[in-house]
């Protein structure tokens, strides 16, 4: 386990207390303005959340590294450069937690493996590089399911992360320790990966915002490989706008990855701030809902959808008929690429060796290594990539699945003629309990069975928080999927839901998030 | 059809994963279970769609063939698990049979 450094000048947790904990429930973009008009210092901010992560992460375990002093010697520069008024970027100043699957030069990358445990990256992707050169804070890495495999972060060699709302439960994943320290107030923004959902199920189940940008919106430089034609960075935020404000300084083309889009990006900010669906056409897809649905997830789906009506939108149905077919054409498609992409753990350049006593061959030693380096779903995966791409069986799994995955993107091209954008719920269920289901991998792989399409057809897609589920009080999602480029669009309906649901509220639905126990 | 635990070593040496007898035996009924599931694809795959393998229609990149710094040598031998003379020590790779 890698330990938490907290810096020596760490302040004592009274007398600072309430200030603190009126810092970490605000807003990204409120953070923000106030440091810029240096009503709050950047150090100042950053110590309350270092703070924040001291006093429970021992509960939630969001973190599997946090370098506090790092942190403050980035915000106190940040400060510095705020007092000469040197030009910084929207968002300077605001502390972020990075998931622990993209290299931070200087910090241990593990991507949740035992396998690279202690490596350090010697370079930033480019994610992390546009983080600090818009003159964020980052505070740490954050916990995942290994190599992003998984909807859950149990899959985790460093052990699971608890979801905020109810500590047994599971917090989603891959991203579960990006989602949980948002819904814990450790970090008001984060950064997530997702290939099948790993941004959006988590933002689901803890009642958070998490956004999958359009296939090369973001670049992968940097982001250790799941399945590459479907792994994309994006913004984990506990608001609409901070997640487009964050979109916003991560996006954008990047010579370093070559299926970086070279276009635009879409204004995600101007939408996240409109928010006004009057007249757009929004499609409800009648293949994610019905049998396997938890009550509560449909209920809060139906009125969320009746609001968008209320609200000026024109709902219409529409339907994706090779939907039902995203999950098995996943599980071929994603565990062939990973069985290449993790080939690269061979023992020989970076990360853990095994068996070298100086009589075993290479091979023995590779072999040994990833037996003792890899867990059970990494392990399952690659065998089952493996299968799928050997000769004889390649034309009836890989191959087929490469087809379905046509018809898939053909189906949102015709649902796109019908609608603006298309909405479904994020999840079929609400979060589980944490040991629940790793025996059955089935059942594991059906918590991303809405969100799997957008990952195959590459669009842009985003999770936002529409309720508790009445049967048991847990957070409920909406995913709003929009065509590729048109990020803004999903945006535009996430913040009309945002508004409309706060006020009916009275509140954001995170003010519900039980207390954590903090200790005296 | 039946996947047993002597298939999955199989696959398991050509991954080059050392799997223990134990996890041979848990992983076959596992992945015929998934199999299984995901053979459902050839339900609805016909000869004439065309294979998809990357969401976006892009054709090559091309960038200016400029030099570039490379990253110094002793970081990156600094994240090897062994060195020796400025480079990567690795066990042998010769003489697999022997």
């Amino acid at each position: 386990m890698t330990p938490t450094t907290m810096p020596d000048d760490h302040p004592a947790r009274s007398g600072s207390g309430d200030h603190h904990a009126k810092i970490i429930r605000q807003t990204a973009a409120d953070l923000a303005a106030k440091i810029r008009d240096r009503q709050l210092s950047s150090v100042e901010v950053t110590r309350a959340h270092l703070e924040r992560i001291a006093e429970v992460d021992g509960e939630v375990h969001a973190f599997l590294y946090v370098d506090g002093e790092r942190a403050l010697a980035d915000a106190a520069r940040i400060d510095a450069k705020i007092a000469a008024g040197e030009p910084v970027g929207p968002l300077a100043g605001v502390p972020v937690a990075v998931k622990d699957v993209f290299a931070y030069s200087g910090a241990p990358t593990t991507c949740g493996s035992k396998i690279l445990s202690g490596w350090l990256p010697p370079y930033d992707a480019t994610v992390v590089h546009r983080l600090l050169d818009s003159d964020l804070v980052i505070l740490g890495k954050t916990n995942m399911d290994e190599f992003a495999m998984g909807s859950s972060t149990e899959n985790s060699a460093y052990g699971p992360t608890h979801n905020p709302w109810d500590l047994s439960r599971i917090p989603g994943g891959s991203g579960g320790g990006s989602s949980a320290s948002l819904a814990a107030f450790e970090s008001p923004l984060a950064i997530g990966s997702d290939t099948g959902g790993s941004i959006r199920q988590p933002a689901a189940v803890t009642g958070t915002v998490g956004v999958k940008p359009t296939y090369g919106g973001t670049s992968r430089y940097g982001l250790v490989a799941l399945a590459s034609s479907l792994d994309q960075p994006g913004p984990c935020a506990r608001t609409v706008l901070d997640a487009a404000l964050l979109h916003q300084v991560i996006a954008g083309h990047d010579p370093c990855d070559s299926t970086s889009i070279d276009a635009p990006v879409p204004d995600v900010v101007a939408a996240a701030r409109s928010g006004d669906v009057t007249g757009l056409k929004i499609g409800v897809v009648t293949e994610l809902g019905g049998e396997g649905y938890a009550p509560g997830v449909e209920q809060r789906f139906r009125e969320s959808v009746d609001l968008l009506a209320s609200l000026g939108a024109e709902i219409v149905e529409v339907s994706c008929p090779h939907f039902v077919y995203a999950l098995p054409t996943y599980y071929l498609i994603l565990p062939a690429e990973c069985s290449s992409n993790l080939a690269k753990f061979d023992a020989m350049r970076y990360g853990l060796r095994v068996g070298d006593d100086g009589t075993a061959s290479a091979e023995q030693v590779m072999a040994t290594t990833r037996q003792a380096g890899f867990g059970a779903e990494v392990k399952r995966r690659i065998i089952l990539g493996t299968y799928a791409l050997s000769s004889g069986y390649y034309d009836a799994y890989y191959g087929q699945a490469q087809k379905v995955r046509t018809l898939i993107s053909r189906d949102f091209e015709r649902a796109f003629g019908q609608a603006d954008v298309l909405i479904s719920p994020s999840t079929p269920l609400t979060a589980f309990q944490i040991g629940e289901k790793v025996d059955d991998p089935l059942a594991m792989y059906y918590n991303d069975l809405c969100t799997i399409p957008s990952n195959l057809a590459g669009n842009a897609s985003g999770s936002f928080p529409v309720g508790l589920a009445p049967e048991d009080g847990l957070p409920v999602g909406l995913q709003v999927m929009a065509p590729p480029l048109a990020d803004d669009r999903v945006y535009r309906v996430g913040a009309a839901l945002e508004r409309a649901l706060t006020e009916r509220w009275g509140g954001s639905l995170l003010d519900r998030v039980p207390e954590l126990a903090v200790p005296a | 059809m039946a996947l047993t635990p002597t298939d999955v070593a199989a696959l398991a040496r050509l991954a080059r994963i050392d799997l223990t007898a134990d996890e041979l035996a848990q992983l076959a009924p596992q992945l015929e279970v998934i199999l299984e599931s995901v053979a459902r694809v050839s339900d609805v795959a016909a000869a004439d769609i065309p294979p998809t393998s990357h969401a976006l229609p892009l054709t090559n990149v091309f960038r200016d063939d400029a030099l570039r710094p490379s990253l110094p040598r002793d970081l990156i031998l600094a994240g090897a698990p062994a060195a020796e003379h400025d480079r990567f020590r690795v066990p042998r790779i010769l003489g697999e049979e022997a």
